[in-house]
């Protein structure tokens, strides 16, 4: 499954990423690789964008790009 | 041997506290400017210490120093080219294992390395406790703990700068191991070795490690210093695609991984591990003000708290600085030739159009001093992700970016902002197709100076409808500005690059009294510099339009017939007043100068005392004079005043007479008159087209030339609506809604058109932000007159019909999808 479908509070490992070049590479740049335990804090006020923690760091991203992060729940 | 000169370079991820550490090392000695070819900033500083000057730059914050944005290409450039003598990477001590990526890659880099642990605070106050040596240890580098907002460590900081940057240059460092990628490394650096064109010009490690990430720019760095570079890229493009096949993994994604790994290894191993993870204070915070129904709210208040802050009160400011400007003013008045009766001395109104057109801008320093000071309150707390957060979803449907939203309200969402700060806040959208889309569309939105014209044109034609009209044209910029940066995203910046949204939420920090103040000082002195030189020059080129050819010899002397019968018919009133014998001719003149001076005086003192000052002050000054201007119940010379007043206002007749003439004949009303065909689809005659040429240089011209085309001055007392209404009697609310769209869409000013050129980084741009509004705002006056006409429809009708479209428009526009970057 992918972040994108999950909700708020939901925790999860990410598995694997499958964007590559410049979202690939920002992804990374900002922590979110294979391995890391994410939990998805809450949606914003229109529903897109989404902001995740990752060991107490905060991301914002949009749900197209959550598309390409593979996750398994918790 | 010590050099003369050492240079420092600030690097780190953003939200470090880089640039507390930055102001801490040079105080108030800082200069921005921007890299070459790219809008990114480059702040330099320096301090002094034991006689040799140490600059320091401060580059931009980076996660990471990949070939993807112009900030991480700016960083790596420098570090790599400049050759500073030491690199102070600033790292968060309470989020070690994510900054250590950073640091990783500027190790592999082979520059003197210093550690800045800032944040020592905040890592404590979390409990997580950090062994420094182990730490320097592991890294091969100095590390240096600091608290930086508190002034904690600068001591040592710059110890360790002068120490490191005395000492030899080979340190040498821990690498990261990428495992089964070392081999290949290890190969691609033994070719780069053989092949390179200056031995030691570049960091071969790195380059390698680089060459096997694909990335673009180390590929031309090979191209460009290396012999036989096909072979070797060859080389690399083999090895990339064996490596995928054989460790199922794509190569740039492994080095990240590594580095993560190798990061975490360090952290885990000189952090002492913390007890529990309780949400953040941030996040507690967040919770109400990214909450679905409080944080539109807050963020309404906050926009209404920026506007009222600066523009209300930055307005009200300026009470006090537009006397020190009239001051400049009356002070160019006494230094110029003295006006004749009809004949103004050239230089003189030109060094007065030239004071006015420079003190209209700085008068609005008081307001963007406020402003900027409140975005830097803004950027400084962590508020602006949070309102790039809310909005992304509104905006990015028309191609623009969560980012846009503040530029936009500083644009003026709604009523009264300026596209100069709107612009220059443009810059921290880091996705380049919405960028320009919102710097294009930014002077759309109404901006302070349309305003006056709006209010002109709605007293007059839309007198019954004042408040409906007021709300449309408020809300109409936005409803146009929506689907036009959707056509631009679709049409012309199609093809420009965009960037992932995913952005740090930082923790919420106080912002610093210095930080705010020096930024806004600074802000206020990039606006005065970039922009009054350019306006200074342009004022020339309007002034020079306006003013040429001038008027015939014939009709001057007309003018000059009308003088003389004024002059003697006043003669011939004031006969039998002994005491007015004297006034002859220059004595005449004199008079009418003191009389405006006299008024100039009286008008701007306030209260009882500051009148009978200036009553003091001018009855000293000339006694026959002040009789005469102030006869009080004197009769004699209450005669002579009112002859006198009469002959003031023939004068004054005469000198607007002369004024609408020249412009009438001037090369910009020559223009005027050239385009009426065209605008004439439009409802405009060639009087306004003078008027909104002239709003160029700025969009408050476009009242005050109109107030001089339609000074018809029979009665002298008529407001400009009474006077505009009279002077265009064909002129119906249709004409003056197209006139309001056209006012809407307008062109940039010339500050703005500068901030344009700065912020977009390329001429072309600002010859588009030019020329497109123009032709936008012609069609759709063109539009809404020939077709409101055509369908028989008031001006009140078309406004209805017009918000519909544009509201649909802006929905369907909305519907549509922008092409989609990664797959």
């Amino acid at each position: 499954m992918t972040l994108d479908e999950l909700g708020p509070g939901s925790t999860c490992r990410i598995k694997r990423l499958s964007a590559r070049d410049k979202l690939g590479q920002r992804l990374l740049d900002m922590g979110v690789y294979p391995g890391t335990q994410l939990k998805v804090i809450r949606n914003a006020p229109f529903e897109d964008p989404m902001e995740v923690s990752m060991e107490g760091f905060f991301v914002s991203l949009r749900h197209e790009e959550a598309r390409f992060v593979e996750v398994e729940l918790r | 041997m010590k050099p003369e000169k050492t240079l420092v370079a600030l690097a780190g991820q953003p939200n470090c506290g880089k640039s507390t550490v930055f102001n801490a090392l040079t105080g108030a000695s800082q200069h921005v400017a921007n890299y070459p070819g790219v809008t990114v900033e480059k702040m330099t500083g320096s301090y002094r210490r034991d006689g040799t000057k140490v600059e320091v730059v401060d580059l931009p914050g980076t996660y990471s120093l990949t070939s993807y944005s112009p900030e991480e290409r700016v960083s790596r450039d420098f570090v790599l080219h400049e050759n500073p003598s030491v690199v102070v990477n600033v790292v968060d001590a309470s989020n070690l294992k994510r900054h250590l990526y950073l640091t990783f890659q500027l190790l592999e880099m082979q520059v003197p390395l210093i550690i800045d642990l800032n944040m020592m605070d905040v890592a404590e106050r979390r409990g997580i406790a950090i062994d420094t040596r182990e730490l320097g240890r592991l890294l091969g580098a100095a590390v240096v703990p600091t608290t930086m907002k508190a002034g904690r460590g600068k001591e040592e900081l710059l110890e360790e700068i002068n120490r490191i940057s005395a000492s030899d240059r080979n340190q040498t460092t821990v690498q990261v191991d990428y495992g089964p990628m070392e081999p290949l490394l290890r190969e691609i650096q033994d070719r780069l070795s053989a092949t390179a064109k200056v031995p030691g010009e570049y960091p071969l490690r790195w380059l390698a490690v680089k060459l096997m990430e694909g990335d673009s720019e180390a590929r031309t760095l090979v191209e460009r210093s290396f012999s036989n570079p096909e072979e070797c890229l060859d080389l690399v493009d083999k090895m990339r695609t064996a490596f995928e096949s054989g460790e199922g993994e794509m190569p740039e994604r492994h080095i990240a991984f590594h580095r993560y790994r190798a990061a975490d290894t360090i952290s885990r191993s000189c952090i002492k591990p913390k007890e529990g993870t309780e949400s953040p204070l941030s996040d507690k915070v967040d919770r109400f003000v990214c909450n679905r129904f409080l944080g539109p709210a807050i963020l309404v208040g906050v926009i209404y708290l920026l506007y009222y802050l600066s523009i209300v009160q930055g307005y009200n400011l300026t009470n006090y600085t537009w006397p020190l400007l009239a001051k400049i003013r009356g002070l160019t008045e006494a230094i110029t030739p003295s006006p004749g009766f009809i004949e103004i001395p050239l230089i003189r109104s030109f060094a007065l159009w030239f004071v006015d057109s420079i003190n209209a801008l700085l008068n609005y320093i008081p307001i963007f001093f406020i402003l900027f000071g409140l975005i830097a309150i803004l950027e400084d707390s962590g508020y602006m992700p949070r309102m790039a957060f809310m909005l992304d979803r509104l905006f990015s449907r028309f191609g623009l970016h969560g980012q846009s939203t503040l530029p936009m309200v500083l644009g003026g969402i709604y009523v009264g902002g300026c596209a100069v700060p709107g612009v220059m806040a443009c810059k921290g959208i880091p996705d380049e197709r919405s960028r320009l889309a919102t710097i294009l569309i930014i002077p759309m939105l109404n901006c302070l100076a349309k305003v006056p014209l709006y209010i002109l044109l709605i007293n007059i034609y839309f007198a019954g409808q004042k408040g409906l009209a007021m709300f449309f044209i408020s809300t109409i910029s936005l409803l146009l500005v929506l689907p036009v940066a959707k056509l631009l995203t679709l049409t012309v910046l199609k093809k420009k690059p965009t960037a992932p949204f995913i952005m740090e939420m930082p923790p919420y920090h106080i912002p610093t009294i210095r930080g705010v103040l020096g930024r806004a000082v600074e802000r206020v002195w990039l606006f005065v510099r970039k922009i009054i030189t350019i306006v200074a020059a342009v004022a020339v080129v309007i002034f020079v339009l306006l003013q040429f050819p001038g008027l015939s010899n014939e009709r001057m002397a007309l003018y000059n017939d009308k003088k003389e019968a004024a002059i003697s018919s006043f003669y011939k009133k004031i006969a039998e007043v002994p005491f007015a014998q004297d006034l002859q001719g220059e004595r005449l003149m004199a008079l009418v100068l003191y009389w405006d001076e006299y008024k100039n005086a009286k008008m701007t003192a306030r209260g009882k005392e500051a009148v009978e000052a200036v009553n003091a002050e001018f009855e000293k000054k000339d006694p026959a004079f002040f009789r005469m201007v102030n006869p009080g119940k004197d009769k004699t010379a209450k005669k002579v005043n009112r002859a006198f007043k009469g002959l003031i206002k023939e004068r004054q007749q005469l000198l607007r007479e002369i004024k609408k003439e020249k412009i009438d004949a001037s090369f910009l009303g020559r223009i005027g008159r050239a385009v009426e065909p065209v605008t004439r689809w439009a409802g405009f005659s060639w009087r306004v087209n003078v008027a909104l040429l002239s709003a160029f240089a700025a969009k408050e011209s476009s009242v005050a030339t109109l107030g001089a085309l339609y000074d018809q001055g029979e009665t002298g007392n008529q407001s400009l609506e009474q006077r505009m209404a009279e002077g265009e009697a064909g002129f119906t609310p249709l004409h003056a809604l197209a006139l309001m769209l056209f006012m809407v869409l307008y062109p940039p000013c010339i500050a703005t058109t500068i901030m344009v050129k700065v912020q977009s980084g390329s001429f072309k741009w600002m010859i588009f932000s030019m020329f497109y509004p123009m032709a936008l705002g012609l069609a759709v006056a063109m539009a809404v007159f020939t077709g409101g006409k055509a369908l028989g429809l008031t001006g009140f009708q078309a406004m209805f019909a017009f918000y519909g479209l544009a509201l649909t428009a802006t929905i369907g526009m909305g519907l549509i999808k922008n092409r989609e970057d990664f797959s």
